[in-house]
């Protein structure tokens, strides 16, 4: 809830264009992507941090924008699922997730795309108790993680098979 | 004839997948409609009273707000389901904490807030009722005339008498807790009305016939003036199966009153506060065994926790009951079960509704009597596993194949189950990490119980485009499950087209016919089976009237359809259920065919635990289960392997604190279920013996998991520790507990 | 620096902002009185991990993060980094800081366990200038800091000494990851022929702050930790922590489990 009275103007990239947004210094960032950028990928699952579904990058490290107060992305590089995918080419995570089974009811998969493509930029070649973890972070109730963490290992393994 | 099948049994990518992936599918709350209110809700803060007063604080700018309460409602103060008990908004009495007083209205989500908490209720607190106990001893009365919403008896051959029978007579109690679904997208509806006229909703559910029947009798309106539409949604698992009803009506009373849309979020605590949970549960056991193990007497006691309203209670309460005597043949099965009142809000429908609590009682009863009988627990289920022929409980007699001894081979083989039971009761002693193995036998009937099916009389409809598209239009909702994908899969197989040239629509009260509640496992195997039905029908009209040959091309299919419809008009063709003829249910006496269909399975479950901690993992899962027909085993397995670890959170980690009918841990930091390191890889196996009535064989799967999981994981832990576990979720506290009287 | 001036200019009104992960949560449900945030998550002044031949010193704004990623950390206080690890989830420990995890002073914390038993030090810097203070102590009471309202964290220092030393983390949460702990246990011990010549012992979530057991080390302090030993230390460790009963677990659980992970602790010093 926003408790200061002025509107701040801040400037950031998101999803490799300059915007410029307007809001309480302590509004969410969450909120100001979604309402004010119309991007409507970020999900609210919880408001508290816990469940991810809200994850972004932001200068290249995986945050939780339900967290994040707008002031605090003041000439911040962000990117959200939206600008995952590059010209309507699906990324090797998306692509993974989208023929193994990635996603059910899919409430969660933006923030878990994110969250593995976080993963992969940091371990390129993760183990599967490497994945459990750099994913501990984003819950999903549809899938009991199986899929997912299987998507991840051949998002990698045909990333490998490309080069 | 073998004809191998085009699309049944390959894991085709899922329909809405790609939206899923780039974060262009739309939920309830990414929906912007011009000049839209948001919507709150003022709940009671007392679990029992009566209302003698509402007052609005002074600081709010009230006249800009759209202010509802019952006094509003046009046509009947009530969310309709089996019954009308419940009030959409309470009026003069209270009976639950968080039930829904005052509704309000205002373009701004933060002024609404502090509005919301500048409303108070003045309530004069009345004595209330918090658990099973107290309720069935009518500490007070706070439901009907006995606190009972349902009862049931189911009688086979004579308990009483085969007592005599018995060498080894075995007892036990059994509890398990409320769970929470936790679906990650909330609660939420959109609503839009033409004051005195009508209402379109749009929101978050899966049974749009549902909330379309609750609006029309809380509006008074034509069934033709309601509107409901299924957005995409986030996640469902029983938990917007009857709850969408009362949030569509909030949102709808706003949009009413104020002729302005408003859309009605809960953030994650008001849902937990406020929405249904797994019924509570406590189940008694008193099982006679023959001197060689077989069962001849079997009584059975199980009670449930229904919360305030009847709700669905009546019908978890039957489906508990009737599961609560397993996959064994026994002559002689007394099962007395009652479902009562509390102050608490209701409880309601959760993946497996019923079973997952009788289910965890007999699994773990029938360990703690292998003990009795010195026999392993796998050798007492094989000397009672049902057979073709043989009657259930409830007197169905199995006329399908059953294999539940291969299933309990492969099962035990695939998890190592022998080896590791023997190593791990050699190691235990010297290690400090105690490890043990265990299973759940269990079954699950698909579609509704009894007459339940030939009741819904659901309805699917499949017809074309002049361009070929075919477009399934059902009531069928999509939360995640695959609906969408195994209804093309379906019929793309049935006319011999691909599956991208099948449409499957928005379930939109205005568009699709009633294909009942997408619920009870019955998608895939009761309105699948509508779909193909109609899918092939559709087919034959086309052969018939000469425009398609035998063999054809999309093209050439295309081609048919538009000489067809210059023809003739509409191609379309619309299924209704037909209850089969030799399926018989006696309601009254609670006896016959309750399920057109099983499916049967064993899970193992292997668990490590430290004694110093009393924390409990489980290292590995083996779910094996024959289901008929896989229809596509990508989403087939996300099923399985989505529902096992629901019930290892149901197991060990979902725990509702309760004081005085409130939940006090409502936020994700303090209700647990697990993360990616919390579960293990589950291994999911299928056999398959296909349903002559399911769609290309296929018997329904969404529920099973849930029944096998936590017993079997109950099983494991008391073969690692020996702690008799009795109770659910088994928190490290409660085990803590367990352990000290076992070292005692 | 302006932070710290504003600061002194209305000391107690202004509530420094870092990463946000506790913040945000009590913004949210509208239990923060503040009206006033100052941002100081970009303060060059508070971040950086500086080695010396006497001390590493971790700037407030640290992230968990960052903790993981130090090499000096990672070779000298693996307790830290396990802290660290054990800290919410990848999303959380990009933002948490320890700083702001000091000053958020829940009896719960992860990394102060960590900090206290490897005798970390607070330097506090003000508009009026700097002073340093052991940690152990810092916290007065229940969410009670000894912090001026005009100052800020500065950074944490971390003596060099316990390199030689044994050292066991353990945290024992509601599951295993992101998760709130129900009894966290940190110690740190220099044996030598199989007597405990120095130890540390910090818990937390078995008091209204994170505390060092002082009681307990002085059992064990110049003893070999035989079974009759360590079951002293179990009664002394009762004596000094006080669990209770809450929404996440019971006193009765909390004081077992504490024993428990001393007693665990004492059998790895035998190896």
């Amino acid at each position: 809830m926003p408790e200061e009275l002025h509107k701040v103007r801040v400037q950031c990239e998101i999803n490799g264009k300059i915007v410029s947004l307007e809001a309480y210094p302590m509004a969410r960032l969450l909120d100001v992507l979604r309402e004010q950028v119309g991007l409507k990928g970020t999900k609210e699952g919880c408001g508290e941090g816990e469940c991810g579904a809200c994850s972004i990058q932001l200068d290249g490290a995986l945050v939780n924008s339900c967290l994040i107060p707008l002031q605090q992305a003041d000439g911040a590089k962000i990117r959200t699922i939206e600008g995952v995918a590059i010209s309507g080419k699906l990324s090797a995570v998306q692509q993974a997730f989208l023929e193994h089974g990635g996603a059910q009811c899919g409430i969660c998969t933006p923030g878990m795309i994110l969250a593995a493509m976080n993963l992969l930029e940091r371990n390129a070649q993760p183990t599967e108790d490497d994945i459990r973890e750099g994913l501990s972070g984003n819950l999903c109730r549809c899938t009991g993680y199986t899929k997912i963490v299987e998507s991840v290992v051949e998002a990698w393994r045909s990333a490998r098979r490309a080069v | 004839m073998a004809i191998e099948n085009r699309h049944i049994g390959r894991s085709v990518p899922r329909k809405e997948g790609r939206e899923k992936v780039t974060g262009a599918s739309r939920y309830v709350d990414d929906l912007v409609f011009p000049e839209l209110l948001h919507g709150a809700t003022v709940r009671s803060a007392v679990p029992r009273g009566r209302i003698r007063g509402i007052h609005f604080g002074k600081e709010i700018p009230w006249n800009e707000f759209t202010i509802v309460t019952a006094k509003d409602i046009p046509g009947k103060n009530c969310v309709s389901l089996l019954i009308e008990d419940q009030p959409c908004l309470a009026n003069d009495f209270i009976n639950h904490p968080e039930e829904a007083i005052v509704l309000l209205a205002h373009p701004d989500k933060y002024l609404l807030e502090e509005a919301r908490r500048a409303v108070h209720i003045e309530a004069e607190p009345l004595p209330a009722v918090f658990s099973i106990e107290d309720s069935l001893a009518r500490k007070h009365i706070i439901w009907g005339e006995d606190n009972i919403f349902k009862a049931y008896h189911v009688e086979k051959g004579d308990v009483e008498r085969a007592w005599g029978d018995a060498t080894f007579v075995v007892e036990g109690e059994y509890e398990t807790g409320a769970q929470e679904q936790l679906y990650i997208e909330p609660q939420g509806m959109i609503a839009q009305a033409e004051p005195g006229i009508g209402v379109t909703v749009w929101g978050s559910l899966q049974c749009p016939y549902y909330v379309h029947k609750a609006l029309v009798r809380l509006f008074g309106l034509p069934k033709e003036h309601v509107r409901v539409v299924q957005t995409e949604t986030g996640g469902g698992f029983g938990g917007k199966e009857e709850y969408p009803s009362m949030i569509a009506g909030h949102a709808a009373l706003l949009a009413w009153k104020s002729g302005k849309p408003v859309k009605m979020i809960y953030d994650r605590a008001e849902d937990m506060a406020a929405t249904t949970k797994r019924h509570p549960s406590r189940t008694r056991h008193r099982t006679g065994f023959t001197r060689e193990g077989k069962l001849v007497a079997m009584e059975i006691d199980f009670t449930l926790d229904g919360g305030a309203y009847e709700t669905l209670s009546p019908v978890v309460l039957s489906r508990g009951t009737i599961h609560a005597a397993g996959p064994y043949s026994c002559p002689n099965v007394n099962i007395r079960s009652r479902v009562v009142a509390t102050n608490a809000p209701p409880h309601g429908a959760f993946r497996g509704f019923g079973a997952p609590q009788s289910v965890f009682a007999l699994e773990r009863h029938l360990d703690r009597a292998s003990e009795v009988l010195g026999l392993s627990p796998e050798e007492l289920r094989r000397r009672n596993f049902i057979r073709e022929g043989e009657t259930l409980a409830v007197g169905q007699v199995i006329r399908e194949k059953v294999e539940m001894g291969k299933l309990l081979d492969r099962a035990l083989e695939l998890s190592g189950y022998h080896e590791k039971r023997a190593r791990f009761a050699a190691e235990n002693p010297r290690n400090t990490i105690k490890r043990g193995i265990g299973f759940a036998s269990f079954l699950h009937g698909a579609g509704f119980t009894g007459s339940g099916e030939e009741h819904l009389a659901s309805e699917a409809l499949v017809t074309v485009t002049p361009d070929g598209r075919v477009q399934v239009l059902a009531g069928s909702t999509e939360m995640g499950q695959g609906t969408n994908t195994v209804f093309a899969q379906i019929a793309a197989e049935a006319i011999g087209v691909d599956c991208e040239q099948i449409e499957i629509l928005q379930p939109d009260t205005s568009l699709v016919p009633n294909s009942g509640p997408t619920v009870a496992s019955r998608t895939t195997m009761i309105v699948g089976k509508l779909v193909e039905s109609a899918a092939l029908r559709l087919k034959h009209a086309l052969l018939e009237s000469g425009f398609l040959k035998g063999a054809f091309t999309s093209e050439q299919f295309g081609q048919a359809c538009r000489q067809y419809i210059g023809k003739f008009g509409a191609l379309q063709a619309l299924e209704k259920y037909k209850h089969p003829a030799d399926l018989h249910w006696d309601d009254g006496k609670y006896q016959g065919d309750a399920y057109g269909a099983y499916a049967w399975a064993v899970y193992v479950a292997e668990v490590a635990v430290d004694p110093r901690t009393a924390e409990v993992r489980v290292e590995d899962f083996v779910a094996v289960q024959e289901v008929g027909k896989v229809i596509n085993p990508v989403l087939a397995a996300g099923q399985i392997e989505g529902g096992v670890a629901q019930g290892i959170g149901f197991a060990l980690y979902e725990n509702v604190v309760w004081q005085e009918g409130r939940m006090m841990n409502g936020q994700m930091t303090n209700y647990i279920i697990p993360t990616s390191m919390d579960v293990p890889k589950i291994r999911v196996f299928f056999e398959e013996l296909p349903y002559a009535r399911g769609p290309a064989g296929a018997k329904g799967i969404g529920e099973l998991p849930l029944d096998g999981t936590a017993p079997a994981i109950a099983n494991a832990i008391a073969h690692a520790t020996g702690a008799d576990v009795r109770e659910i979720p088994m928190t490290p506290e409660k085990l803590t507990e367990l352990l000290e009287r076992v070292h005692a | 620096m302006t932070a710290l001036a504003r600061m002194a200019g209305a000391p107690g009104i202004w509530k420094p902002f870092a990463g946000g992960t506790d913040l945000m949560v009590l913004l949210e449900a509208g239990k923060l009185p503040h009206r006033k945030f100052l941002n100081i998550w970009k303060l060059p002044e508070l971040r950086g991990i500086v080695v010396t031949p006497t001390h590493v010193s971790l700037g407030a704004l640290t992230t968990y993060s960052e903790v993981r990623r130090s090499e000096p950390l990672v070779q000298e206080f693996p307790l830290l980094c396990r802290a660290a690890v054990e800290t919410g989830s990848v999303a959380t420990q990009n933002r948490g800081t320890l700083g702001g995890n000091i000053a958020n002073a829940s009896p719960a914390a992860d990394s102060p366990p960590a900090l206290l038993v490897y005798d970390a030090e607070l330097e506090l810097v003000s508009a009026s200038g700097t002073r340093r203070v052991p940690f152990h102590g810092f916290w007065r009471g229940y969410k009670q800091l000894a912090l001026r309202g005009d100052e800020l964290i500065g950074s944490i220092y971390l003596p060099r000494n316990k390199k030689d030393w044994r050292q066991f983390y353990r945290k024992v949460g509601t599951r295993r990851a992101q998760a709130i702990s129900k009894v966290c246990f940190a110690g740190t011990a220099w044996v030598e022929a199989g007597r405990i010549e120095d130890i540390r012992i910090s818990l937390g979530s078995v008091a209204p702050t994170v505390l060092r057991a002082t009681g307990t080390e002085t059992v064990l302090r110049g003893q070999q930790p035989t079974p009759e030993v360590v079951r002293g230390a179990q009664e002394a460790l009762a004596c000094e922590i006080s669990p209770i009963d809450d929404i996440r677990s019971t006193s009765r659980y909390r004081l077992l489990v504490a024993q428990n992970l001393l007693a665990e602790f004492c059998e790895s010093l035998t190896a």
